[in-house]
This record gives structure tokens, sequence and C-alpha cells, in this order.
């Protein structure tokens, strides 16, 4: 056994899987090619709503290389499932435009494409519903949104506190659908044997897509395995099982050949989720000093009507500021439309815009710094639960923000600073995001060799996973990190959460470490030498995460943006945008920038690019492809800088870290909205703010 | 995709041969590869024309340039003679697309892009462009990015090259090689208006072949530029752009060339804004003029209202731009 004391964590390691990805050796979903491959091209409805009343097949089966056309009329049955989205291909029914309605099986990607361009479904059309509204007739309040919180929540009197402040600010928020765009799109390739079910996948989650898929295909979780070390990116995405996953296991097991399945980028934008479009009123009641007395945060958003989706927007405003009077609501309606899911911070990123925006509102209302303004509504415990936060820096953030960036001089007028054609503004927004942690398997092997194997059933999206848990491991080991090895991405390890909700190095992490220490006690008893066979010891977390103590956990940010607004055109562009925030301790310093940084870009995308654009006659979002669906390059990004403060908080878990993933985008669009209004004295409430908002 | 054929000839004549029914040329493949990819457009067969010997840039006699229609964008907005005499072609071809694009966009093939219009790029909907008679669900849909000017009920389809906005303010001539022989097309002139007949971009006719575009002498594009205005700073077309020459002496425009890019089916030249200008005072007054009678003419849809300010702003601001210059 080898020891060394230095220490991992905390360091900023190369990833360890860098040069495979740069070198091309690292395979993804869809570059595994199992023997007898075949092809699959999906056929997707051109109606929101109705029902497939005919196939005809004739001319897709005469194109040569065809080996199947799947359809409800001959697919394979699948048992019976509340996981409606997830039934594909099992009725008539067409819920929504794009909804996947045939499949074609060839020799090639080409034949599959050419015939399933000739499949003619025929149609019995039905009136759609796909407009969201908040007088929408048929809005209802959801038992829980995502994950699972009250819908509605009330403290003291926020009318009666509301009609009494002598300020109030009081104004509508809307956020349009948008779609996550990973850079490799879901693919998957799906195999039977005589085991069962094999898929590699591009996915968040291999233990969670097992048991997803398993009961399908009426199949004990032990008879599928679901494969994927590398995965290029998911933001939520990946997080579940869409139909595609379904489509290929269900198209190799009727053809009895192993199946891939690429979804196209067009394609992703009818089957693969998206953020919820909002509608959202937040009045805000305080004195003259800011202090506020009421906040009441109202949300209206959609799902489709194959499976409830609610997002939780106004949640974060329940734990956000001290206030003795609050409430918050959120309102769905089911439409005929593609079915809602995670993106980035659901809930945080779109209802933090609107929270945040409201602030900047009170902060001119009130005369008063927005800085001061949120430090004054500092709350001492949470106001949500009651209970006392495990740590909390968002004054430190916002100072130290504020610091870094420039912010003392402030000029607070709005549309005063104008150099050469361009008009400049600054702003600043709050973020948060929960520390959620979930329970967790690993195992951990001394090898005879001296090396160390871990394993746990965890995913990389590209966020740095495998090095850190390489760290956690290696730290736990008192090992050297070139002895240890982590292998994740296959749900034939052991059983682990999603890499979603910010929460996977958290709960991985929390097994590996229980993992390791185990082996490291079974080695000191066997007086530290590890036997031919090798060691291993194992770990399960769930006691552990359900006996922690009784903390509001939460990561805390401020965002800073400046931007440069043409005076003459509207276009908007961030010229600087400064995050620090306080997540517990920083693991890896170069992954976590990354982190930070990439969820500022794409926070910074929100605010000024992206908006999936619905055509209510058709029932589809009409711009899916990446030169009508703007999301921001390396342009747009001159100058984004993360930093952060560090935390000692013994509340978390081994490591004393909280999640990185997310908070980075929460606050950015509110930042650059604010310093919007900074630049052109022009409140603009609905995202994106593009040139048409400003011209005049 | 369909299957296809694919040939590539040696020479301009051999490729007019060639052009048999459902057969269509293929430049740098950037935007035709596609729309194939997307069944908007299912040739039988492809004449890939981008590797005849028309790839030079020459002085012309008359001291004009002369462009092969399979110069790389990438080339053509990189050369010390375009970037010296006609800089709003340099910065329009910059403006365009992505380096990696550009590296692969021909000149000819840049002419003859297809609209972007949502509609017309997804066989799954009505577009009179692609399928005449279907409709133009653009016209009452999503049609920010559309035309404000010189559209019909049949289509409100924008042209979206950056490059053709350039080279109509500066009066280039297109060299066409024809089943009936050689001639030449002025700009504007190629691009047609949609009438009722949004199917064709232009008047080229079947089997004709874009080989040259000729640049005139033309002193004044030496204070020349390009504006475009767009959704974000990375690549992306153009929501209105402006190609504008100026010459002032002693205060006063003795002449001009503008052209507005994104507004109509065609690369649109300003002829009521220049006419406006010449002899008119180098004055913000006077520019707003020019720009006003420009868009009096502008018939913006619901929701691209926002487009007649933009173009006037965008036109005043190049023009001050290029008066102020020394």
């Amino acid at each position: 056994m080898t020891t060394t004391d230095v220490k991992y964590v905390g360091s900023a390691l190369d990833r360890v899987d860098g040069v495979e990805k740069v070198t091309g050796a690292a395979r993804f979903a869809f570059e595994y090619r199992p023997r007898d491959l075949t092809y699959a091209a999906p056929v997707q409805a051109t109606i929101a709503r109705g029902e497939i009343k005919g196939m005809d097949a004739g001319a897709a089966l005469k194109v040569p290389g065809v080996i199947a056309v799947i359809w409800h009329g001959n697919a394979p049955r699948l048992a019976p499932s509340d996981a409606a989205e997830l039934s594909v291909l099992q009725s008539p029914r067409v819920a929504y435009r794009g909804q996947y309605v045939a499949v074609v099986v060839a020799e090639t990607l080409e034949a599959a494409q050419e015939a399933a361009a000739l499949l003619r479904p025929e149609y019995a059309e039905e009136g759609h519903d796909v407009e969201l509204r908040a007088d929408h007739p048929r809005l209802y309040r959801p038992e829980h949104v995502n994950p699972r919180f009250p819908a509605d929540d009330e403290r003291g009197d926020p009318d009666a506190a509301l009609a009494s402040s002598p300020v109030v600010v009081d104004a509508a928020y809307t956020t349009p659908a948008e779609h996550n765009n990973p850079m490799e799109p879901h693919a998957a390739v799906a195999e039977w044997d005589a085991g069962g079910l094999t898929v590699y996948d591009s996915t968040q989650q291999p233990s969670g897509l097992r048991g997803q898929l398993a009961p399908l295909f009426g199949m004990p979780p032990e008879q599928v395995r679901v494969i994927a070390p590398y995965v290029g990116g998911g933001f939520g995405a990946k997080g579940r099982a869409h139909p595609y996953v379904v489509l290929a296991a269900l198209a190799a097991k009727q053809v009895g050949r192993p199946v891939k399945l690429a979804v196209t980028r067009r394609e992703m934008f009818a089957v693969t989720g998206y953020r919820t479009p909002t509608i959202q009123r937040v009045r805000l009641g305080a004195e003259a000093d800011g202090r506020l007395s009421a906040i009441v945060h109202d949300v209206w958003e959609q799902s489709s009507t194959l499976a409830e989706f609610a997002e939780q927007t106004a949640v974060a405003t329940r734990m956000m500021y001290a206030a003795p009077h609050r409430r918050t609501t959120h309102r769905l309606v089911r439409l005929d439309v593609p079915t809602p899911s995670w993106m980035r911070a659901p809930g945080e990123t779109p209802g933090m815009f609107a929270l945040e925006s409201a602030m900047d509102e009170l902060a001119v209302a009130c005369g008063l710094d927005p800085i001061e303004l949120r430090a004054r509504n500092e709350p001492a415990t949470d106001p949500d639960a009651g209970l006392p936060f495990s740590s909390r820096n968002l004054l430190a953030c916002l100072r130290e923000g504020a610091r870094r960036f420039g912010w003392a001089d402030r000029d607070p007028r709005p549309g005063v600073r104008r150099r050469g054609g361009l008009l400049y503004g600054t702003g600043v927004a709050s973020s948060t995001y929960p520390a959620y942690r979930a329970p967790a398997q690993a195992t951990a092997r001394a090898e005879p060799d001296g090396s160390y194997t871990v394993r746990i059933a965890a995913a990389d999206i590209g966020t740095g996973a495998k090095t850190v848990l390489t760290q956690i491991a290696a730290d736990a080991l008192r090992a050297p990190v070139a002895l240890v090895r982590v292998e994740i991405g296959d749900s034939a390890l052991p059983q682990a959460p999603v890499a979603g909700g910010s929460m996977g190095t958290a709960s991985w992490g929390t097994a590996v470490v229980r993992a390791c220490e185990a082996l490291t006690r079974e080695l000191e008893e066997s007086g530290g030498r590890v036997p031919p066979g090798g060691a291993e010891a194992s770990a399960a977390t769930a006691q552990e995460v359900k006996e922690q103590e009784k903390y509001a956990r939460h990561a805390f940010g401020a965002q800073f943006a400046e931007v440069a607004v043409d005076a003459a055109t509207g276009e908007t562009r961030v010229t600087r945008l400064l995050g620090v925030f306080a997540a517990g301790r920083i693991l890896n310093p170069k992954t976590a920038r990354s982190q930070f940084v990439g969820g500022m870009t794409m926070g910074l995308s929100m605010a000024l690019m992206e908006e999936s654009v619905m055509d209510a006659r058709f029932g589809d979002y009409l711009n899916h492809d990446l030169a009508q669906y703007h999301i921001a390059a390396h342009a747009d990004v001159p100058d984004v800088r993360a930093y952060w403060v560090e935390e000692d908080d013994p509340h978390l878990n081994p490591m004393g870290s909280k999640g990185i993933g997310e908070i980075g985008i929460v606050g950015t669009a509110a930042a650059i909205a604010n310093a919007v209004h900074h630049a052109t004295g022009v409140r603009v409430r609905d995202l994106p703010i593009r040139l048409d908002r400003l011209v005049r | 995709m369909r299957p296809f054929s694919y040939a590539r000839p040696a020479d301009a004549r051999s490729a007019v041969a060639m052009l048999g029914d459902g057969a269509v040329y293929l430049g740098g493949g950037t935007n035709l590869v596609d729309l194939m990819r997307l069944g908007v457009v299912e040739p039988g067969a492809l004449v890939d024309v981008s590797r005849l010997a028309d790839d030079v840039i020459e002085e012309t006699p008359g001291g004009g340039l002369l462009v092969g229609a399979g110069v790389r964008n990438g080339d053509l907005a990189a050369h010390p003679l375009v970037r010296r005499r006609y800089p709003v072609l340099a910065e329009a071809l910059l403006s365009g697309a992505s380096g990696q694009l550009r590296n692969m966009a021909t000149v000819g093939g840049n002419l003859l892009q297809r609209t972007r219009c949502s509609y017309f790029q997804d066989v799954t909907k009505p577009c009179n462009k692609r399928e005449p008679g279907s409709g133009c669900p653009a016209r009452t849909g999503d049609h920010r990015n559309l035309a404000i000017l010189g559209h019909s009920e049949s289509c409100v389809a924008t042209h979206p090259s950056d490059m053709a906005v350039a080279l109509v303010a500066l009066g280039a001539q297109v060299r066409v090689e024809g089943p009936g022989g050689a001639r030449a097309v002025p700009m504007p002139g190629l691009h047609r208006l949609p009438g009722d007949d949004p199917s064709r971009d232009t008047v080229l006719e079947p089997g004709d072949l874009i080989t040259a575009v000729e640049l005139p002498a033309l002193p004044l594009a030496a204070r020349s530029r390009y504006r475009k205005a767009r959704d974000r700073a990375s690549f992306s077309f153009a929501v209105l752009s402006v190609a504008a020459a100026l010459e002032v002496d002693g205060g006063v425009v003795r002449d001009c060339r503008i052209a507005l890019g994104a507004v109509a089916h065609v690369p649109w030249r300003a002829e009521a804004a220049e006419a406006a200008l010449r002899g008119a005072p180098a004055t913000e007054a006077a520019f707003a003029r020019a720009a006003d009678a420009e868009l009096a003419a502008a018939r913006p849809l619901p929701r691209n209202g926002f487009k007649v300010p933009l173009a006037r702003n965008l036109l005043l601001r190049v023009l001050a731009d290029l008066a102020e210059m020394p």
C-alpha cells in the first residue's frame, strides 16, 4: 500500500480523460458498432393533435436496404406504463407535433432516411391548443413542482402588506421556451441478446435509465445494461429517458439486430425536452428604506398532455430574502405541445430572472444601490423552512464581486453613459441553487499491483466528474492519483444518481469516500498488505443522506454585467461578465471555473438570444436548428470571469462541497437585463433582449 | 437524402451541356447540401462546378475587377485590391457566415443561396417558394426577420446574402454561360421580386451558370462600408444591413451608392435615397430625408415593424460615418 500526504482535492488536476477526448479515442454513444448493426430513421408527426388512421409503407419498403417499417400497427407491445411519453408506437394518438409515429430500420442510415421520407402516415387531425396564457381556462395547480415542492406557499398576509407598503413594484415578466443544445445530440445503440438489453446511450444517469427502461420491456433491471462512459454535454436534456432510446430498443427487438439511432438536432426540438416558457408576476412591497414587507411571485407555465412537468419557478423566491409576508404560486396548463423537461437550473433560472429584475426595479424605486438593497433584506435563517443555513455567503459574493468589478463609483442614473454610438450600463443580480445530495453506492478495490479501482455508475457529461472523483478517491485512500482509476458510465457499476441538480459530485463523492475509507480500514486490519486476489470494500450512503442534520443548504452567487447597447440599432453586447460564488469547498479550480464560466455563458445566451419560436397554427417550434436558434458563441463572450469565496461548511458532505453545475446560469440573465436598463433606461421584462426590444 | 448522381465537368461549356433534367450546379455546397439534407431540394444529379478554372481575381482593362464564380468568399474578402478599392465588399463578406463557411462558399453560390425563412426550410409546412400554390404561412406567422419592402401576398422571404448587397451597391455585372451562349446580367437585376411566382429567386434560366462577377471601376467605392445589424456578434444572418459609398465635395454629396440587405426578396438598391442625396448637403438632416424617401415604400408586417426605424437609424449611421471619413 502506497500512501501519500499530498492532498489532491482542491488542486487543479488536468482531466484524467483529456487526452482520450482530444485525440478522439473516447467513444461516444453513436460510435459503437456492434456486429450486424442496423440504422434507424424516425418519422415525426406533422399534426399537433389527432389520430393515425393508416401508414402507407409501400414506397418506403421498396427502398433497397430497408429492413422494417415499424409503427403502432405492428410494433412490439411495451408493458403498460405511467410514462406515456415513453410508450412509443403503442397507440394511434398524436399528442404533439414532432412526436414519433414510426421508425424505419435499414442496412444504412441513408436508406433509412430516404425510406422515412417516403412514409405516408394518414392522420385524422383534431383542433389543437399550444398557447400558454395566464388566463387559460384549463390552468390548474399541480400537486407538486419539480422535484417535490408544494406548488403554492403563503406566509402572513401579503395582500394587506402590499396595500400598506409605501413602495410597491408590480411587474410581469416572460421567458420563452428554450432548448438544450449540447454539443453531442442524443444518440443510442440498442442490442438484445440472451441476457437482455444493452443500450449505449448519451445519458446523464446510467442507473436511472436502466430503471426506466426495464419495466417498459417487462424485465427486471438486471437484464438491462446502460453504457455511457463519455457524454458530450447534457444540461438536463439527458437527465431522463426520452422516447428515442425506447424507440431504438423497441426497433432492435423487432428486427433482431442491433439498432443505432441518432437524434438529429432538428428532431431534438420536439422529443428531448425543453425549458417551459413562463409568464411571471412579481409584486414587492417595501418600506422607503428598501426593507421588504411582502413578496408575491405568481407563475404560469405549460406541460404536455402526456406528462406533467411542473417547473419550480418561484421556489427560490421562498428562501431568498427576508419578508414577513409572502406568497408564491405555480399554475400549469396541459397543452398539445412537446413535453418540457430539465434545462440547467430549471425553475431557479427563469424564476430568479423575474425576482432579481424586480429587485433591481425596487432599488431604482427606493433610490438605493442594488447591493445595499439586498443587504437590507438578508435573512437570518431560511425564510422558507425556518432552518439555519448551513452557510450563506451571498453578501460576501456581492461585495467581493463589487470590488473586482469596480462597482464603487457607479453612477446609478440610467441612459447617460455614451461612448461613440454605444450606451454603456452595468447591472448586478444574486444567484442561488440548492445543495442537494442523493443516495449512491460505490466500491473501492485495492489491486495486487498496488493500484486502486473505484467503481460507481456516475456520468461525466463534460463537467470533469471523473477527474474530481479521482481526486476525491486518491485523498480518501491517501494514494497517489496516478494509482487510482475511477470507472463510471455503466449501469453494471454500483448504483448512482443523476448527473443533475448540481448534486452529482456531492452524492457520488460521499459514496466514493465511504467506500475508500472502508477499504483503507480493511487493509489496515489486515496489516496493510493487499491479498493476492485484491481487496474490495463497498459503501451505500442512503442512511447517511437520510440522517443528515437539518440545515438549509444552498449555494449562492452574484453576477455583474456590463453591456454596450448600440444606440442606432439596439444591438446589445455583453462587454464584461463577472461572477463570484460561494459553493462550499471548490474541489478542482480548473473544472470548477469551466462550470461557472459555462453557466454564465449560457445565462448570457438566455438573456440575449435564446428563444424557441412556436407557431400556434402548426404547433411546433419553428427555429429548430443552430442557424436560427441562436446560442452564444465565442464572439459573444469576450470577457467572462468566475471567482469564488472559500467556504468551510461542515454540514454538507465529506468533501465540504456544494454543487456548481447550475448556479452560474441563475442570476446572469437578470444581471444583464438590469445592465440594459442602466445603459438605456429601458426595462426589458421579456426575454430574449434582442435589438427589436430596444430600437427606436 | 434521395440518391443522386455526381459529375465534375472540365469547363463551363461542358457544365452547361451536362445540366439536364433534375440536375443542379454544386458550388461550395454550404447551402445546397443543407437543403438536400432537409429534403427542400432533391436533385437527381449534381454538376460540381466548384473546381472549374474560374477562381481568378484580375483587373479588367476598364479599371474594374473580374472575380471568377469559383472564388471562395474568404479569398475575395482578403484580396488587397478588393480591400482597397471596394471596402464595402470586403466588409460584407467578412460579416457573413463563419470563417469555415467563407472558406468553402463560392461567389457564384453565394449569389444563388436560398432564403432562410423557416417555412421554406421545413418541408412539413406550406411555402409558395418551395411548393407553388401551397401558401405563405410566414405572412401571418413568424416573419420577424422577413421583408418590409417589395413583398407580395405570395411571399415575404428575404435574400440572405451579405455579399450580394455590396455587389448591388457597386453595380456589379454577373457573367452567365447558358445554353444559348454567354451574356451579362447587371446587378440589381439578377434577383427578382416575388410577385406571384416566388419559386424563382433570379432571372436565370434553366442551365444558366454564373461564371464570374465583374466589378466596375468606381472611384467613390474607396469610401464605402457595410454595416450589418444582427442578433449576436457571432455568425448570423442580417436582421438588416446597409451597403453604402459616398463622395462628398465641399460639403455636398456628389455621388452615392446605397443598398439595403434583409429587407426584401432581393438585395435592395436604395435608388430613392440616392436620388435624394445627390447634390444635397452632407448633413444629418439630408441623410434623414434620404432614408425617409427610401422607407416611404416600406410595408412592414405585424411583427417586423421595428425594421423600419432600424433601417433608418443604420442608414443614417453609415452615411454619417462615411461623411466623416478622412
